[in-house]
């Protein structure tokens, strides 16, 4: 039960909210006791999160007397869409007219408005049940506003199209003329809110509901962290150490001053491994404008101590961990005794793969502005986690968190690159230096490549024991890459259960002796989430290795997937020790079990519309691979073509996705085609590598993403239909793991060369 | 004193000649439609139209640009309702957002010299604007949808 005192509260008092409804529209507030939802229909993660997750329409809802509805959106944007379908849903289960709703983004405060770190493919699937309560529980009052209004029984009357109806006497009256009743009345507690039926729907499911910001994204007016402006606001750049854990000796300041423009020459402070999100430190130029900035950081001439990294070399680190991968590393799941199997088997297949380092290269590199007056500090910034930078600015500056604003624009790209924050610290401090005036801190490109938190490298080695028959009786997969968690806590040799998780020992194979192991690596740079994350490397090799073993008994590669899968049935890798503590997403297993049902479906249907099996021309290809990830089930077949000269394309690209409810099909369709794309450049160009510490790639010329002409011209998304009982899971990241081993199961196809190496780069000239 | 007309108004600049025109638009007009993406003309992100032209505003200074016609994204329409920006819309064409003024601009001045593009046109004029969403398969459908009306 949720108990909840109602109060009135003029909405100028509202921070979050001022200027927003200056007309004195009156805002539902209320000194609210969270209480787990009641009555979701399902358990999700969302409240083992930081702070929990929130739903009473007093923080997301506000009614203005000309009846304009304004729900707060506290997820970040990046492109997923989120900002647009969890309003969307508070609209429908309210009855809201989507053309006189507005959004405003929530700044951080994970006290008020519960957890929103916005990584983890989690907005929908932690968030649908809340905001379908939060909806229908502000039309419940809305109806009974009216009914007290007309003195008849709330069950006389109805809520639909932004107003209200009493039916039998043919009265109306709009949201707009209801809001200040309404919001004299209590929430609904949680076991009485009446949920709508499905079949009432009018945006959720329907993928008809264009992105709040589609309007001002294409006419320049949309405004990212880059593009904040303040009076009188100084513009930065900061020469970081090129190697992770330098400091700089020497520089220039007074060459830097010499720039026309430049106002000050600034160090900031590195801070010891392990950093996680703090500045890597270096000198900052703060300027007039950006041009000058960036002129006088070229003046500086800094020299730098590299530190214990500056001997990190990623071509010698490949040798190593490959090494390592060759020998038995920590066991993480064992199921029966593979390693008899393998020895016992008629015969066994091997293979090593390989995938480098790579950085999210997103479109807006990092920015944020900060200022900081009468000891309050605002910043605006493209960040996937503005309550963990609001934390982080109030313990970098001294002060309390209520003195912390974080305004959070919309992200140019996020991919796990903004959920750190240390470009917004950074201007923070520079701020600071500048007795608080707004300072913009810039990322140029090479910045942004060349001191980024970057995906983790990794060496997969799987063996395989087969019976007489052909069929697989042994599975010994070893997993070697660095851990993210090596930013946060020192000496982190080992991945994680939730890097392990994604891909590793949630193998969904019916293989009777099954083997995970983890051989140590250290980290010798940042590393950090990148879409997806370790679901990369680890279905790379599973998805590759799958299609191997069909080339060892040649066979179909469709039907060993099946065959690998097995029927239908919940898989539970609790059941071995090693994983007793399996990470799910951090959701209930009971609510997102191993579905291999599920996970055969979306082989069959990607099979079907791709039309497996199809007579293709010589020197084309199809390739198949299925992940499970951030509990959805996705399968991808791409067609490759590779020429005589070695030069790929990919004319056609399918994928089946199963996640469970699709609130909002149509982003969820923008976010797999994006995948296919961002799968692509992976595959076939997405490599950062080091010499000396230093980051070998500085701008899309060395480190090359995949532009139109390379593109895959049709990718088709196949959504497997599912009623809202089904729970809803990740749609942001899953579209990305089984692309690179569909791709590269292609071009086996297409050409008998098989890639266990990414990127893909030259290895296909002839 | 650098003088140029940006969006059908003059302006003038005194200070440094070299300055990118990016900055000059983003960081003196306060036109941040444009977006820095790359610096070194190889993302399309900061494309404007100079004299009707697709043009990287990152890589040409602004004394270059004396004398001359800029059209950034603010003023490409007055109402937002170019063809182009019309087809983005009917198509859902951008996710995060960030990269489409540039690709907006790329694909406005294709579609003045070339009235109905062939996906080779099409693939030849665009592959300049980098999309790290990977919006492409609806850029090309929009660019036609804008070309025919439809």
């Amino acid at each position: 039960m949720t108990s909840v005192q109602t109060v009135i509260e003029n909405v100028s008092r509202r921070g979050f909210l001022k200027g927003v409804l200056a007309t004195g529209g009156l805002v539902l507030a209320a000194e609210f006791v969270p209480a787990r939802a009641a009555l979701a229909a399902y358990a999700t993660g969302a409240d083992k999160m930081p702070h929990g997750v929130k739903s009473d329409p007093h923080l997301f809802v506000s009614i203005a007397p000309d009846g304009i509805v304004t729900i707060v959106a506290i997820r970040s944007e990046m492109g997923t869409g989120s900002r647009t379908s969890l309003p969307m849903i508070v609209a429908d289960e309210l009855e809201a007219d989507w053309s006189r709703v507005r959004v405003v983004q929530a700044p951080g405060d994970e006290e008020k408005y519960g957890n929103q770190d916005t990584d983890g493919s989690r907005s929908l699937r932690h968030h649908i049940q809340p905001m379908r309560q939060c909806g229908a529980a502000t039309r419940q009052m809305l109806e009974t506003a009216a009914a007290k209004r007309w003195g008849v029984d709330p069950g006389e009357v109805r809520a639909q199209n932004h107003e209200v109806v009493h039916k039998a006497s043919g009265r109306k009256l709009g949201y707009g003329e209801l809001a200040a009743d309404a919001s004299a009345l209590p929430t609904p507690p949680a076991d009485q809110i009446k949920l709508k039926d499905p079949a009432a729907f009018r945006y959720i499911g329907k993928g008809t509901t264009p992105i709040v910001d589609l309007f001002d994204i294409t006419t320049g007016r949309a405004t990212y962290g880059v593009d904040a402006k303040l009076p009188g606001m100084k513009y930065a750049v900061v020469a970081r150490p090129p190697v992770f854990g330098g400091k700089v000796v020497s520089f220039d300041a007074s060459a830097a001053m010499k720039v026309p423009g430049v106002e000050k020459v600034v160090t900031i402070e590195g801070t010891p491994a392990p950093a996680k999100f703090q500045p890597l430190g270096g000198v900052a130029v703060i300027a007039r404008n950006t041009w000058a900035a960036i002129k006088g950081r070229e003046a500086l001439n800094p020299t730098w101590d590299d530190g214990p990294n500056g001997s990190y070399d990623s071509a010698a680190f490949k040798a190593q961990i490959e090494e390592t991968a060759r020998r038995p590393g920590k066991v993480v799941r064992n199921d029966g005794d593979a390693e008899k199997a393998l020895a016992s088997a008629a015969k066994v297949v091997s293979a090593e793969y390989y995938i480098p380092h790579s950085a999210h290269a997103t479109m807006e590199p990092p920015s944020a502005t900060v200022r900081i007056v009468d000891g309050k500090c605002e910043a605006w910034a493209c960040v996937q986690s503005p309550g963990n930078t609001r934390e982080e600015l109030a313990k970098k500056l001294g002060l309390k968190e209520e003195d912390v604003t974080v305004h959070v624009t919309l992200l140019g790209g996020g991919f796990g690159r903004k959920s750190k924050c240390d470009f917004v610290l950074e201007a923070a401090v520079l701020s600071k230096a500048m007795n608080g005036a707004p300072v913009k801190v810039i990322w140029t490109r090479e910045d942004d490549l060349q001191n980024a938190y970057y995906h983790t490298v990794s060496a997969e080695r799987i063996d395989a024991g087969l019976d007489a028959n052909g069929k697989v009786i042994a599975w010994r997969h070893r997993s070697v890459a660095p851990t993210i968690l090596s930013i946060f806590k020192p000496d982190q040799t080992h991945e994680a259960p939730f890097e392990l998780g994604m891909g590793l020992v949630d193998v969904p194979f019916d293989i009777p002796n099954l083997r995970c192991e983890n051989g140590e690596a250290e980290a010798h740079t940042r590393i950090g989430w990148f879409r997806s994350v370790y679901n990369i490397p680890h279905g790379f090799a599973v998805q590759s290795f799958a299609a191997e073993l069909a080339k060892a008994t040649e066979r179909d590669p469709k039907a060993v997937l099946l065959e690998l899968i097995g029927p239908p049935r919940i898989v539970d890798p609790r059941k071995s020790p090693e994983v007793a503590d399996f990470w799910n997403y951090g959701d209930p297993f009971e609510t997102y079990p191993i579905d291999t049902a599920r996970l055969r479906r979306v082989v069959e249907l990607v099979a079907e519309k791709a039309d497996w099996g199809r007579k293709l021309p010589a020197r084309h290809g199809l390739g198949i691979a299925v992940h499970r990830s951030f509990l959805t089930y996705v399968a991808t077949v791409v067609e490759a073509v590779v020429d005589d000269k070695g030069h790929l394309t990919v004319p056609r690209v399918d994928t089946a996705i199963d996640c469970g409810f699709a609130a909002n099909p149509e982003r969820i369709r923008s976010q797999i085609e994006g995948a296919a794309v961002m799968g692509m450049s992976l595959a076939l160009y997405g490599e950062i590598s080091f010499k000396k510490g230093r980051v070998q790639q500085s701008n899309y010329d060395s480190y090359r993403v995949l532009r139109i002409d390379e593109s895959p011209p049709v990718t088709d998304v196949h959504i497997v239909p599912n009623g809202i009982d089904v729970p809803s899971s990740g749609v942001g990241e899953p579209g990305l793991p089984p692309f690179a081993p569909a791709l590269c199961n292609a071009i086996f196809a297409a050409t008998g060369k098989r890639i266990r190496r990414l990127p893909i780069g030259d290895q296909l000239a002839a | 004193m650098v003088k140029l007309q940006v969006n059908g108004q003059t302006q003038s600049f005194d200070g440094d000649p070299s300055m990118p025109l990016l900055w000059y638009l983003r960081d003196e007009l306060g036109l941040t439609g444009t977006k820095f993406g790359c610096g070194v003309a190889l993302c399309g992100a900061c494309t404007v139209h100079i004299d009707g032209e697709a043009s990287r505003a990152c890589a040409i200074a602004i004394s270059d640009v004396a004398g001359r016609s800029v059209t950034t994204i603010e003023g490409l329409d007055r109402d937002g309702n170019h063809p182009v920006q019309k087809a983005w819309r009917a198509l859902n064409v951008p996710q995060c957002g960030y990269c489409q003024a540039g690709q907006i601009m790329q694909a406005a001045a294709l579609l003045a010299t070339t009235k109905n593009p062939s996906e080779a046109e099409i693939n030849d004029a665009m592959s300049g604007n980098i999309c790290r969403c990977g919006c492409y398969q609806r850029i090309t459908a929009a660019i036609k949808a804008a070309a025919t009306g439809a």
